[in-house]
């Protein structure tokens, strides 16, 4: 598994939402091949029955009390918008 | 000479008896700025203007008022959202972005009175270990300049190192405040996963990422932390315990502190001078009164691989947001959204970035999930009990920060596997989620080296203790480099 192809390395650009060139892909599948090569290592231990850790803190559903309160203000919030009209943000064609 | 290298007590007894007002200490901090930061190149944004006026306010309130850092300049770390300071995470997908809100420490720094200078450079979204990953510019270290002053954080500390503010922010995912403080020489501080609300602060490996304070002391660093600490509303997994009083914790005495030194922190791969400075910390600290003992940690080794899966998958999700379409850069000349999307991601991230945001889709893709992302959080539990199990038996665990001190500018940039492991002891202190420090230690080649003090769960006043006291028995804190003495 170690090894990656090059149509793999585009496989995962797309998922990533990355463009890539030809040239980025081949580089990319080496320098990727060689971390997740490194990255093996993991195997040697048994982890078996061993509980994955996602978060450190023994934390559970941090609630808030159910209570409205005032959110940002909608024209601070477009400030950064680069592309709108009428209050709303633009984007390109969504279907060919 | 300059005001900066007092510490905080000395500059309050400076403005308390009017020899220096907080607009002076401002103005300071500015004219540092433009003298050393042609060479140092440690600012993305200067706050001029608001900080002139803010000092100005400031210096009204009357003394009574006031707490111990009030008056006085701090740099932030350019992750750290500023309202109407722009924020870039050192990347060209933010270029231009003008956060609408302050991060949460942001306003604690301002509730505190804090004057708050520029935003500070950074390695690209905090992924890098020499501040050669920004997208605007290479930070230098103010001890060499053709040296790197580390990363992620490196130009927070490299600022405090060359005397421009005596207080910054980072952030540390996986060292990026320990180790640039080791190579420039200060102090830096990791706080407990959860100490310090990550509100504001933008997200690169959220199970491992926490804000923290970079000072030339530990008393100072010990006052800042303070002041950033406490749960948040805004910040579900800041934690709801008492933010104590941590320079209460600096009394100088460690007698019969118990010391673990882990083999593995002194083992293949770490310098002859980053062993020897320790073994003398060691030294001065059993003179204090403490005692060691070498420990192992047995899962050192797999911390690194751990690490590079688990944070590069969260960094994957957490950049997704970065799209073109509600700020930062966008791609022009584009089709349809899809490659809205993904021109604007190829244009706007630089090439770290790339790879570890592909590698975190693929650790989390169909077909590699189990045998990558899942088997990393399973070790990251069996690492995390390595730690649990010595520090129910010592006090602090001890060793280097860093292998070496800091390496060139140029050196092992195109070299991912070689910059990685110059984190190799800062990271599994993130994967376990302890707080630890890095103060001064010694040289090697006129080149800083640091000592590593990683403490238990919300025990940073352990550690504070400790590092003050070797603070105390030794004078690394007090050297300066060259440029520190304006030509």
């Amino acid at each position: 598994m170690a090894e990656l192809t090059k149509e793999e390395v585009k496989h995962v650009a797309h998922l990533a939402r990355l463009a890539i060139t030809e040239e980025e892909a081949e580089k990319f599948a080496l320098q990727l091949g060689a971390i997740t090569e490194f990255a093996e290592q993991l195997k040697e231990l048994d982890t078996t029955n061993v509980e994955p850790t996602t978060h450190v803190l023994p934390l559970v559903n941090v609630l808030r009390e159910d209570v409205a309160t005032k959110g940002l203000d909608r024209e601070t919030m477009m400030l950064n918008v680069k592309e709108q009209e009428a209050g709303q943000v633009k984007v390109p064609a969504i279907m060919d | 000479m300059t005001l900066f290298e007092r510490s905080a007590k000395e500059l309050q007894e400076l403005i308390h008896s009017k020899e220096v007002s907080i607009a002076d200490l401002t103005k300071e901090a500015f004219d540092r700025v433009e003298k050393l930061d042609g060479d140092v190149e440690a600012f993305l944004a200067l706050n001029k203007e608001k900080a002139t006026a803010t000092a100005a306010e400031l210096d009204q309130v009357p003394f009574e008022e006031r707490g111990p850092l009030f008056g006085l300049p701090i740099g932030v770390k350019d992750n750290i959202v500023t309202e109407g300071l722009e924020t870039t995470c050192a990347s060209k997908i933010l270029e231009g972005f003008n956060p609408i809100y302050d991060a949460t420490v942001v306003k604690k720094l301002r509730a505190a009175g804090m004057v708050t200078i520029g935003k500070l450079n950074m390695d690209e979204f905090a992924m890098g270990s020499s501040n050669e990953n920004s997208a605007y510019k290479t930070t230098k270290n103010p001890w060499s300049l053709d040296r790197v002053p580390g990363g992620s954080s490196g130009a927070s500390a490299a600022a405090v190192a060359a005397g421009e503010v005596p207080f910054s922010l980072g952030s540390d995912t996986g060292g990026s405040i320990r180790q640039p403080a080791a190579y420039c020489g200060v102090v830096g501080m990791k706080p407990t996963y959860g100490r310090v609300s990550r509100s504001g602060l933008v997200a690169f490996a959220s199970s491992l990422d926490q804000i923290g304070p970079i000072t030339r002391n530990v008393e100072d660093n010990a006052l800042l932390l303070e002041t950033i600490s406490g749960v948040d509303p805004m910040d579900s997994t800041s934690a709801n315990v008492e933010v104590p009083n941590f320079a209460a914790a600096l009394t100088g005495d460690i007698k019969g502190l118990r010391i673990a030194v882990p083999k593995e922190y002194l083992g293949e791969g770490v310098g002859e001078a980053a062993r020897a400075s320790v073994m003398e910390a060691l030294k001065v600290l059993e003179s204090l009164g403490a005692t060691w003992e070498e420990v192992s940690l047995p899962h050192s080794k797999y911390a690194l691989a751990t690490y590079y899966i688990l944070s590069s998958s969260e960094a994957s999700s957490n950049l997704s947001r970065f799209d073109g379409i509600r700020y930062g850069f966008r791609a022009e000349n584009v089709e349809n959204l899809m490659d809205l999307y993904k021109e604007t991601r190829a244009q706007g991230f630089g090439n770290e970035v790339k790879r570890r945001i592909m590698l975190g889709t693929y650790s989390l893709s169909a077909g590699t999930y189990d045998a990558y992302y899942k088997k990393a959080q399973q070790v990251r539990t069996l690492i995390k009990e390595d730690y649990d199990k010595v520090l129910a038996d010592y006090d602090v665990i001890i060793g280097p920060t860093a292998p070496t001190p800091a390496f060139k500018i140029g050196e092992i940039v195109e070299d991912p596997l070689t910059m990685y492991a110059n984190d190799i002891l800062t990271i599994p202190i993130n994967l376990a989620g302890v707080p630890a420090i890095s103060i001064p230690c010694g040289f090697e080649d006129g080149m800083p080296l640091g000592l590593q003090i990683i403490g238990n769960y919300f025990d940073e006043s352990t550690i504070y203790r400790v590092a003050h006291a070797y603070e105390q028995a030794t004078d690394f804190h007090k050297q300066t480099p060259q440029i520190w003495e304006v030509k």
